[in-house]
């Protein structure tokens, strides 16, 4: 990872009232790679796809995009740049069929009227580059299963061409087969050169396609580990339970805490929970 | 996404790896008749259940009374539906968001009294008359829309506000005397008390059937230089068949009775431009879309706002519309246009037609259908001369029948993974 990453986050801070969902959260993303960003329920993944999404901007902290400072306020700010997510509800139209869905809001017109022929070619092409299985593309989206509404809301996502594509909990809810079939489309979605940042609970999963395993805690950075990793440290770094020994933060990136909150305050939060 | 892709199969209209478990359709006629067939069953009902009913009921009040099916019955019976019909057009787009409008009737009477205020009273210009009426139906659909959308009013209660108000302003436009009434050698009677001549009438049908054909065998020739399945030969020619003998069958039949009436005429071009805009522009979409999902939409970047605000705009100037057809029909305007029965009509049709009240599925032509089962039904009744009360009651049967048709098909969706 010596290139220059397509984005990069660095001391990213939002507060929300009383509290502070993220403090100093950094986070490098590369074309070709996946970024599993894992962490506890309330360690600030979702407050920080929103900064990068444009939807939650960042209260301070700078963002990089292909080594130039870039701010985004607002998701067509994201949008512009390259940055597509798929959020964990998809946002799906169900009466619409798969060319109806793919194309929603940047629809192919001819002469005025709407361009069916060429929206199907494309999005055949799409799916057919992606080996996803559609029964067809002139289905409704509700009698899709929820693996194939998940390959429909991601190959959505590609159409605007991004570099960086976040995936919030792609593979929550889905079966075993379904799972393995967004799991590949991932990997795929990698070898089309694409940044991809997974956001998920199942380390099973983090396993078969992260490159690299971004753990939060608490609205901080907690670690970073490559695969070779074992469950058992990203899960202690996940919940806190490595920092009794004094090897704080795995082989990873972790700044250091700022002066005004040392490390035992952390644990002392946590005890108290 | 440059790069062309190999694996386009043809013929099964799946794409990508192709899941074993997926039934494929065949080719031809037949493949076509099983889809239609699995559709069916899989409460995908479209406009069938109500054209199986519309010949029920034609049969039946064609053995009770032989005067039914006759050329002049039906001559009035297409003079009777177009003003209600037209403003179920808008309704269907109202529908097609999930919302209600039950402001329709009420916008109807007072747009019509302002027609006949201007055109009658202030001796203006006829069409400048209908074009201020038309107007004001639609700032009035943007106050609807401002309220609902941008305020926040759900719109059962705006447009109940509007039933109520804008009939008060109705009263007030006719005044005193309460009603208007045109004089029968105007334009504006001319619209229902003339007929089109008959070149123009075949004229019409021929355009119609002539441009449907050349655009299914369009489309033919362009999907298939695409590498896409396009839909069966024989399909696009028994479809043809059928629109032709619809057609020329109308005209012919309303020749009979003395021509095509102008009235209709106007309705069904509504029904058919809007048919279009709906299925073939963005903007159709964008209004399926939000009424499938909202969030899908807002997250799509359409403008949810505006698409609400324009829906309503377009219900009411269609209310409007409907409301100078109705004058016409009636040569006159008085204290009850476009009140008693005529809103309940007016969704019964939308939603008899086969356009769901759930939101975001339906067509433009279930106003043409739903309006032609209302239509026949009163004027059924009105031959066989029975009351009122057993007209209201047998319509309101037909509106629960068609809305338990309506959920039952959305059960049988959702058993049949169709959402």
């Amino acid at each position: 990872m010596t290139s220059t990453p397509v984005l990069s986050l660095r001391g990213i801070a939002k507060r929300f009232g009383a509290v502070q969902a993220l403090s100093d959260v950094d986070l490098d993303v590369h074309g070709g790679e996946v970024v599993a960003l894992v962490g506890d329920n309330g360690a600030g993944k979702s407050t920080l796809i929103k900064t990068i999404a444009g939807v939650g901007p960042a209260d301070s902290g700078e963002i990089r995009w292909e080594g130039r400072p870039v701010s985004i306020n607002r998701p067509h700010d994201a949008q512009g740049l390259g940055i597509a997510t798929v959020y964990q509800d998809l946002a799906l139209a169900d009466n619409l069929d798969v060319v109806g869905n793919l194309f929603l809001g940047r629809e192919v017109t001819r002469n005025g009227v709407l361009d069916e022929i060429t929206m199907e070619q494309r999005a055949r092409e799409l799916i057919a580059q992606l080996a996803a299985k559609i029964p067809s593309v002139r289905i409704p989206v509700a009698s899709l299963s929820g693996g194939q509404r998940q390959t429909v809301a991601i190959a959505r996502s590609l159409l605007g061409e991004p570099k960086v594509v976040v995936l919030d909990e792609p593979t929550a809810a889905l079966g075993v087969a379904q799972t393995a079939q967004v799991l590949d489309l991932i990997k795929r979605l990698r070898e089309r050169g694409l940044g991809v940042v997974v956001i998920s609970h199942n380390l099973a999963d983090v396993y078969e396609v992260a490159n690299r395993i971004a753990v939060l805690r608490l609205g901080r950075n907690a670690g970073e580990y490559g695969t070779d990793a074992t469950q058992e440290e990203v899960i202690a770094a996940m919940t806190g339970a490595n920092l009794g020994n004094g090897n704080g933060n795995g082989n990873g990136s972790a700044p250091a805490r700022p002066a005004d909150e040392p490390a035992d305050t952390v644990v002392d939060e946590e005890d108290a929970q | 996404m440059s790069q062309t892709s190999q694996t386009a199969p043809r013929d099964d209209g799946a794409v990508g790896a192709v899941d074993p478990r997926l039934i494929v359709q065949e080719k031809g006629l037949s493949g076509y008749g099983d889809a239609f067939i699995r559709r069916v069953r899989g409460g995908e009902l479209g406009s069938l259940p109500v054209i199986v009913g519309l010949i029920i009921i034609w049969i039946v009040f064609q053995i009770l009374n032989d005067n039914f099916l006759s050329p002049g019955n039906l001559q009035s019976l297409s003079l009777q539906i177009a003003g209600m019909g037209t403003m179920s057009v808008g309704i269907v787009l109202v529908l097609l968001l999930g919302e209600i409008d039950l402001s329709v009737g009420s916008v109807s009477g007072v747009t019509s009294a302002i027609l006949a205020v201007l055109n009658v009273n202030q001796g203006l210009n006829p069409i400048v008359s209908i074009v201020a009426a038309v107007a004001a139906g639609a700032v009035i659909g943007a106050i609807h829309g401002f309220f609902f959308a941008k305020v926040g009013v759900p719109a059962f209660v705006v447009t109940l506000a509007g039933l109520i108000g804008w009939q008060g302003l109705q009263l007030r436009v006719l005044g005193e005397k309460g009603t208007i009434n045109f004089s029968y050698d105007g334009f504006i009677a001319s619209l229902s008390l003339k007929n089109l001549p008959q070149v123009v009438a075949y004229g019409l049908a021929a355009i119609v059937v002539v441009v449907f054909l050349a655009a299914s065998l369009l489309e033919y020739r362009r999907r298939s230089a695409n590498n896409l399945p396009p839909r069966p030969m024989a399909v696009t020619i028994a479809l043809t068949v059928l629109l032709a003998v619809g057609v020329f069958g109308a005209v012919i039949v309303l020749d009979q009775a003395g021509g095509v009436p102008i009235l209709p005429v106007i309705f069904v071009f509504f029904v058919i431009v809007m048919d279009l805009i709906m299925r073939k522009t963005k903007y159709g979409r964008k209004v399926f879309a939000v009424g499938g999902s909202v969030e899908a939409a807002r997250r799509a970047g359409i403008n949810v706002t505006a698409i609400r605000v324009s829906v309503f705009t377009i219900s009411s100037t269609f209310a409007a519309i409907g409301g100078v057809l109705m004058a016409s029909r009636l040569l006159a305007v008085n204290q009850s246009t476009g009140a008693s029965d005529v809103l309940l009509n007016v969704i019964a049709a939308a939603v008899i037609g086969g356009t769901s009240l759930f939101g975001g599925r339906g067509s433009i032509y279930s106003a043409l259908l739903g309006m032609l089962v209302i239509g026949s039904i009163t004027s059924g009744m009105f031959l066989l001369s029975v009351g009122s009360d057993v007209r209201f009651m047998v319509t309101a049967i037909v509106l629960l029948a068609s809305v338990v048709i309506d959920s039952l098909s959305r059960r049988s969706r959702n058993q049949a993974g169709r959402g």
